[in-house]
């Protein structure tokens, strides 16, 4: 424990008389990017902000490299931040942007100018010094900030939302961006997204938050593959649910549309007789019933979405539907609206979640 | 129209809408510029030449005008007596000082009631008062700083009488530059709350917290961020309010009849006795008035056009 | 955080002092037209005095034809301006600021001399001609008032779509304009009118100058003459500012709320 970068104890923060964090515990190591993912409202903005300095917690203690940072004021925190809308200061062009934490803490002209251009080139605008931010498109203004955030090497980065300003396709590109730069630098980051995708393709470990609380914390692939609670499964990716009955608690089977069938993940509590909601992703559902595939269900096609890639079918299974994911294959057209399919479901796939 | 060489009819456009087109022999002239167009926009040129352009075309030629209609600059010249000369001396005092302090009181009720946290409803208040006090001018301003601070003044009465104070044997005179001054507040200040409200509303709060985590003070970030993004706007009200008290006479000719000197009082005099006076020296003086509160403007144009670099 | 708040509190009380101040005083002034205790006797006086009641109801004539003139010149101009010719805006608009840099006194100077009884345009010399005259002027005080009213309505609407809205469904320029975007912007309208009242209302230069019964003229003359009638007309001056501003306000309620496109 001790070794941990930021720890966040006990957090409690409420907006009159609204809780927006309960009662947070986490703790990030030295390097880490960590995001913290959940619907407006969930207070991942509200956590960002009180590590930043810019709310004060009700109760509870941040704690960074052993250091209770509560009581500072933000602008002797040493921590960047990168905000949603860009905030570049309009009255300086891009260099004085940059230069203007290092001009804060008293630098010399000449290493301020140096370390600047060394910025710029990091992020890919040498030679973009001296414009102004309006002659900037929304990426080069998130990369200046980025860089105006990281040019006084700060012990840490804080990123809200930098992303979601922007076109789909800068988005992914900067993201990636911001993640090369992170690892080069290796500074410890919080990331405080909305976006799923994005938080599961960035991040070392992601938050999942949900109205205050802690649902989850892990590495993107515990987190899509062994969601914790229904929120989680639900809120990271697509999730099917197909209502059963359990038949026999101790075998673990469940009677699934007439059939029964084994899930190994049924636990131990399941009773004779109850109604359980069995969970899979659409990319564990296939049309083929191969081997590993040991349910098998029949069903009317109902939906046909063709993504590109992936070809995402609604299967209609009679009281229960489905979404199962294919891929493209130039030789095969997907199956026709209304036409009978046969789905396969690995039993080892399926996820038992409470509510 | 299928008869016309087709380059000389003009290009239509994709929102061509109104349905009558000037024809005829003015079409080159006026290619493209339908009736409707015209019409509405007629009266406000008609009203801006007759009522703006001609009357100030119209003084400013005279000023340069001999009685036989030669050209002189004589009568520029004569604006030169230590008379005059001091009156637009005062006047220039008078309006700058209370420009100034208006500005900055102004500035600091504005920053107070947007950003000093203060309770809901205050701002409101004040913004809707200080539409109210803005056009609170002339003659009915003047009224009340006599009846408050005027020597038998109610507040000049009670300071003698309840705390022994004395105002005006301190020194204090309401018909003087200081009690003028003070009297132009009363409409300075609220305009300039009016003004610069919604452009501290157009600091992002992502500025000042963006500073902040870069280690920046409130203090360093008005310095560095703040004032340089209001500067445009508060040098622009400022010339505004120079120009609103230089022209104004009625606060000053009701207050302090015309013991005090200043420009505007001057030509009022000047304009009632024309027929005897001399019918070029208004006109010097009129032009002298426009030039002070055009140059005022221009230093605002220059200084915004440097910040022009930055702004949209 | 809470040390912000102090300061703001001591800005904010200094403030009230100053402009609640002599508010305060005028009226306790206004009442004390008696050597003991307190009437309204000065009102009395000054509310029965015929020629307040006839400077008043002319002034407020004035301004009403100020508001009419005002709104036939300046919508129409501000509509085409922001359908057709965005680029002569500049140009309309510096137009439109210079009667905040031309002063008034210096204004009707011109007036005077070029419409006096030996000009072209001898307005001048007739007391009807006088009246027009003082009805320009005031719309040009009013000018940049009244424009940035109409064009800050102009934007909230989203003239261009509404034009072509109506002009598929067969209407003309002027019915647009009198049907469609005026019945849209007429809060803005209304809003820009009673600034002009309130500015037009008690003026004393300009009306002085041309010798015109007006409200601000008759005030002047009260305050030349009388020590407690100039107080209590102060504060009915303040009241119809007031007024005039407190409808705004209420007008502003009734805006419409059309989504805006730019």
């Amino acid at each position: 424990m001790a070794e941990e970068f930021l720890r966040i104890e006990k957090l409690v923060k409420t907006f009159g008389g609204n809780a927006v964090v309960k009662g947070v515990d986490l703790g990030f190591d030295k390097g880490e990017f960590v995001t913290l993912l959940g619907p407006s409202g969930c207070g991942k903005t509200t956590i960002l902000r009180m590590i930043a300095g810019f709310e004060r917690p009700d109760s509870g203690r941040i704690v960074v490299e052993g250091k209770d940072i509560s009581g500072l004021n933000p602008n002797q925190r040493k921590i960047g931040m990168v905000f949603q809308a860009y905030a570049l200061f309009p009255n300086m062009n891009v260099a004085d942007n940059i230069g203007f934490g290092l001009k804060i803490a008293g630098m010399a002209r000449d290493q301020r100018e140096a370390r600047v251009e060394e910025m710029l080139k990091l992020i890919g605008l040498a030679g973009y010094g001296k414009r102004y931010p309006f002659e900037l498109s929304g990426g080069q203004q998130q990369r200046v900030a980025l860089a105006r955030a990281l040019a006084p090497s700060p012990r840490m980065l804080l990123l809200d939302e930098p992303l979601s300003a922007l076109d789909a396709k800068i988005r992914v590109s900067l993201r990636e961006q911001i993640r090369e730069i992170q690892r080069e630098l290796g500074i410890t980051t919080v990331f405080v997204t909305h976006d799923q995708e994005e938080a599961l393709s960035i991040s070392d470990r992601i938050v999942v938050l949900n109205a205050g609380n802690v649902e989850q914390f892990g590495k993107p692939f515990d987190i899509y593959n062994r969601p914790q609670t229904r929120f989680v499964a639900t809120f990271v990716g697509t999730l099917n649910t197909l209502n059963g009955t359990v038949a026999d608690a101790g075998a673990k089977t469940v009677t699934l549309g007439g059939s029964t069938v084994t899930i190994p993940a049924l636990p131990a509590t399941a009773r004779n007789g109850e109604a359980v909601a069995l969970t899979m992703r659409p990319e564990a559902v296939s049309l083929a019933n191969g081997a590993a595939r040991d349910i098998v269900l029949d069903g009317r096609v109902a939906e046909v979405s063709f993504l590109g890639s992936v070809i995402r079918l609604k299967v209609d299974l009679g009281g229960n539907a489905i979404s199962l994911d294919t891929f493209n294959d130039q030789r095969t057209p997907p199956p026709a609206h209304g036409s009978q399919v046969r789905v396969g479901i690995a039993s080892s796939d399926v996820l038992v979640l409470g509510n | 129209m299928t008869t016309v060489h087709p380059t000389a009819e003009p290009s239509a456009g994709p929102v061509q809408t109104g349905p009558v087109v000037l024809r005829g022999r003015g079409r080159n002239f006026l290619a493209g510029i339908r009736l409707g167009d015209l019409l509405a926009v007629a009266p406000f040129v008609l009203f801006a030449v007759m009522f703006l352009l001609l009357p100030m075309s119209y003084l400013v030629m005279q000023a340069f005008q001999a009685p036989d209609g030669s050209f002189t600059l004589d009568n520029l010249a004569n604006l030169g007596t230590p008379k005059t000369i001091d009156s637009f001396l005062i006047s220039i005092r008078v309006s700058g000082t209370s420009a100034l302090l208006g500005a900055l009181f102004g500035l600091l009720i504005a920053l107070a009631i947007i950003r000093g946290k203060l309770p809901e409803g205050i701002r409101s208040t004040v913004m809707t008062f200080s539409g109210v006090a803005s056009n609170f001018a002339g003659i009915p301003l003047a009224f009340a700083f006599l009846a408050t601070l005027g020597r038998l003044g109610l507040l000049t009465i009670i300071l003698k009488t309840v705390f022994g104070f004395d105002l005006y044997r301190a020194g204090f005179n309401l018909l003087s530059f200081w009690g003028l001054t003070l009297t132009y507040l009363y409409f300075q200040i609220p305009l300039m709350v009016l003004i610069i409200a919604p452009a501290i509303d157009g600091l992002k709060r992502e500025w000042s917290e963006a500073a902040s985590t870069l280690g920046a003070t409130k203090w360093q970030f008005w310095r560095y961020v703040g004032l340089p993004v209001l500067w445009p706007n508060l040098l622009g009200t400022l010339s505004l309010l120079f120009a609103n008290a230089f022209g104004a006479i009625a606060t000053a000719y009701a207050l302090t009849g015309s013991t005090l000197n200043i420009v505007p009082v001057l030509l009022y005099a000047q304009i009632q006795g024309d027929v005897l006076g001399n019918r070029g020296l208004g006109a010097a003086l009129a032009l002298g008035m426009v030039i002070i509160t055009a140059l005022a403007n221009v230093i605002y144009l220059v200084v915004r056009t440097r910040a022009e670099r930055w702004l949209k | 955080m809470r040390r912000g708040q102090a300061w703001a509190w001591v800005v904010f009380g200094l403030g009230a002092l100053y402009f609640l101040l002599p508010l305060i005083a005028t009226f306790i002034f206004s009442l004390s037209i008696r050597k003991s205790g307190y009437t309204f006797d000065a009102y009395a006086n000054v509310l029965a005095d015929p020629r307040f009641q006839s400077t008043l109801g002319y002034s407020l004539f004035i301004g009403l034809c100020t508001i009419v003139v005002g709104i036939l010149i300046v919508v129409p101009a501000a509509y085409y301006v922001r359908l057709r010719a965005p680029k002569l805006r500049p140009i309309i608009e510096f137009i439109t600021l210079l009667p905040l840099i031309i002063p008034a006194i210096v204004l009707v100077f011109g007036y005077i001399r070029l419409y006096n009884s030996s000009s072209l345009l001898p307005l001048t010399s007739s007391f009807v001609g006088t009246g027009i005259l003082l009805t320009f002027a005031y719309v040009a005080l009013g000018l940049p008032y009244m424009y940035r009213a109409v064009d800050t309505g102009l934007r909230t609407i989203d003239v261009q779509t509404l034009t072509e809205a109506a002009n598929i469904l067969g209407a003309n320029q002027m019915t647009i304009l009198a049907r469609v975007i005026f019945p849209n912007i007429i809060v803005a309208v209304l809003s820009g009118a009673f600034l002009t009242l309130a500015i037009v209302i008690g003026e004393f230069t300009i009306a002085s100058l041309l010798n015109q019964p007006a409200f601000g003229v008759y005030m002047q003359n009260v305050g030349a003459n009388r020590a407690f009638e100039p107080a209590a007309l102060a504060v009915i001056s303040f009241i119809i500012t007031w007024g005039a501003m407190g409808m705004i306000q209420l007008l502003s309620r009734f805006a419409p709320k059309t989504a805006r496109k730019d």
